[in-house]
């Protein structure tokens, strides 16, 4: 069980890293073995945003080897070295926790699966985003504590999903905690509540297509076979339809774009997603507790059927 | 089986002529006694005045605390309580077995009015995810739409969405009325045993999968047929019966019943009325 939440607003930006936090907060009985936030921020839009880690948590409660920290400074600077070479120009640094970096990158990117097959070639070393606007923050324990711990409650954007995980198919670190990068498209992020049954079968099937998976929860697989789909020239709701039939299992997700959100769930309607609708906000979640955290008044939700795939645009 | 031996002496049943035979050990009889005011008691009810009523803001308290202050209201008479700002909460109002008039204005969460026995209901919103689960009589109107799992294994009473629900509706029924104003989702009746499911908008893929007995009614198009679930055909006294119930759930008011289908198992996969009455009893 884990619980999943998203929120677009049309038309304006809100405080959308605060809001999100109250509706995984609300969820945190489904999981909290990690929380994951995908936040589509308020930006210039002329400089790349690139989060990535160079370890992994290794508190309370994680599967991950312990490293020496000197080990993290020694992965930094040999990323810092493949940009460099890269010719991509950090602008802004900042490091949020030891294993844990957000660089704003100029650099005029042509391939994007290149350049993250180069970065992430480095061993350690993962893109959890890469975009003009999505930023990708997941880490272990409760959406409050990965909230505190990086400052998200102050993020203005206009939308965001984010996940509460509890670990059941894969391990408690970072590498498997969502929301997944839609590797390698620019602004593209995956949330998922389910379970996949046919995940190595086409995980093969796109591995051999040049696509990458970081970990062995089978929720990246989503996030590849999107991107995937998108890579072939399907649009976003394209995309989300075909894999209705080409995932297998029961899931409800979340995709997000640079300007849309979507939602998807599987045709046996196994997985709970309750939706909130109007003109210029769009809120869902696993529960209706969690819409609530921010629209307290009396509203009009539903459950969407099953089969059903819906996208929204900013 | 129990044993079975001979005794001179006779029960009372017997001396009424009403059975011949003798059971000893465990299934041993034990008769009603009038007399025992213990046998006039149901457990966790209380005598309560319809005309008493009170409001109980539930904004600040947790599901548990709620439900608590419900339990200790009625412990005072009140027959009448409306519940405000329930945002959603979880398991809100579960094992209520009073005649009780509860009034929710707002929506709750997973898993409301559950393992009831009794009440009459009003939910001034939505609910979520096994509303009414184990409902064994009494009355729950939602006046907006439900969640999947609406009315899950529900033995008694009527429940009616005004709005649409999701799916696996009235899995695992035994008995009772489950009355859908919109559309409901996959796999509605999934395994169904007893009761009727009535439905006045679509229903999605798989209806009546699997279902061993009951009958359900449907207005509007269908995804497809579940294993087993087959047509039958809609009779006058069918008819009757729809119009009474949509009339009673103050729904549908001016529906017409005479051209919607009717659903019933096809018993090729399982069927009670095979079974010997022990079997029978076994199995439920």
């Amino acid at each position: 069980m884990c619980g999943i939440a998203g929120l677009i607003h049309r038309g304006k930006s809100s405080n959308v890293g605060s809001e999100l936090q109250g509706m995984l907060q609300a969820l945190k009985h489904r999981g909290e073995d990690s929380t994951g936030y995908a936040l589509y921020g308020d930006t210039d839009g002329k400089h790349f945003i690139m989060r990535f880690k160079v370890g992994e948590n290794v508190g309370e409660g994680s599967s991950s080897v312990m490293e020496d920290v000197s080990v993290y400074d020694e992965r930094k600077k040999i990323v810092d070295q493949t940009l460099a070479e890269l010719g991509a120009k950090v602008v802004k640094e900042e490091r949020t926790l030891p294993y844990s970096l957000r660089y704003e990158i100029d650099y005029d990117v042509k391939d994007l699966l290149n350049f993250s097959q180069t970065i992430e070639s480095i061993p350690g070393v993962e893109i959890l985003s890469m975009g003009k606007s999505l930023e990708v923050i997941k880490d272990l324990g409760n959406a409050k504590a990965v909230c505190d711990r990086y400052s998200l409650d102050k993020l203005v954007g206009t939308h965001a999903i984010g996940h509460a995980r509890m670990a059941t198919e894969s391990g408690v670190d970072i590498k498997s905690a969502h929301p997944f990068w839609g590797y390698p498209f620019s602004d593209v992020s995956v949330v998922h509540n389910g379970q996949l049954t046919n995940y190595w079968n086409n995980r093969r099937a796109l591995e051999n297509k040049g696509m990458r998976f970081m970990s062995e929860c089978d929720s990246e697989l989503i996030a590849v076979y999107i991107a995937q789909k998108m890579r072939e020239g399907a649009s976003l709701e394209e995309g989300m339809k075909d894999s209705l039939t080409g995932l297998d299992g029961v899931f409800t997700y979340f995709v997000a774009t640079k300007d849309s959100l979507g939602m998807a769930k599987d045709t046996m309607a196994a997985k709970p997603l309750v939706l909130y609708e109007s003109d210029d906000l769009v809120a869902m979640g696993s529960e209706e507790i969690a819409i609530r955290s921010v629209l307290p008044q009396e509203i009009d939700t539903y459950d969407p059927f099953d089969g059903e795939v819906k996208v929204w645009r900013i | 089986m129990a044993n079975l031996k001979n005794v001179t002496k006779k029960t009372k049943a017997q001396e009424m002529g009403m059975h011949t035979e003798v059971l000893t050990g465990r299934t041993q009889q034990k008769f009603f006694n009038p007399d025992e005011a213990e046998n006039f008691y149901y457990f966790g009810t209380y005598d309560v005045d319809f005309n008493k009523r009170t409001d109980l803001d539930v904004k600040d308290m947790t599901a548990p605390e709620a439900n608590k202050e419900i339990d200790n209201l009625m412990s005072q008479g009140y027959g009448t309580i409306v519940i405000k700002n329930p945002q959603g909460k979880h398991s809100l109002g579960v094992g209520i077995l009073n005649k009780l008039n509860l009034i929710f204005e707002g929506s709750l969460g997973y898993f409301g009015m559950g393992s009831c026995d009794g009440p009459i209901v009003r939910i001034n919103g939505r609910v979520g995810w096994s509303c009414a689960e184990n409902l064994m009589a009494g009355k729950v109107v939602i006046e907006k739409n439900a969640g999947s799992c609406f009315g899950a294994a529900i033995r008694g009473g009527d429940l009616i969405c005004k709005g649409s629900v999701g799916a696996r509706t009235g899995i695992d029924m035994k008995g009772g009325t489950i009355i859908i104003g919109g559309d409901a989702g996959a796999f509605t009746g999934f395994m169904m045993q007893r009761g009727r499911i009535i439905i006045l908008g679509d229903v999605g893929i798989n209806l009546g999968d699997s279902m061993y007995d009951g009958t359900i009614f449907v207005g509007g198009e269908i995804g497809s047929y579940g294993s087993d679930a087959v047509d039958s055909e809609l009779t006058s006294s069918d008819q009757d019966w729809l119009k009474r119930k949509l009339k009673v759930a103050e729904i549908g008011e001016n529906f017409d019943v005479s051209k919607m289908k009717k659903i019933v198992a096809g018993k090729k996969l399982w069927n009670y009325d095979n079974l010997e009455p022990t079997e029978k009893k076994g199995a439920i």
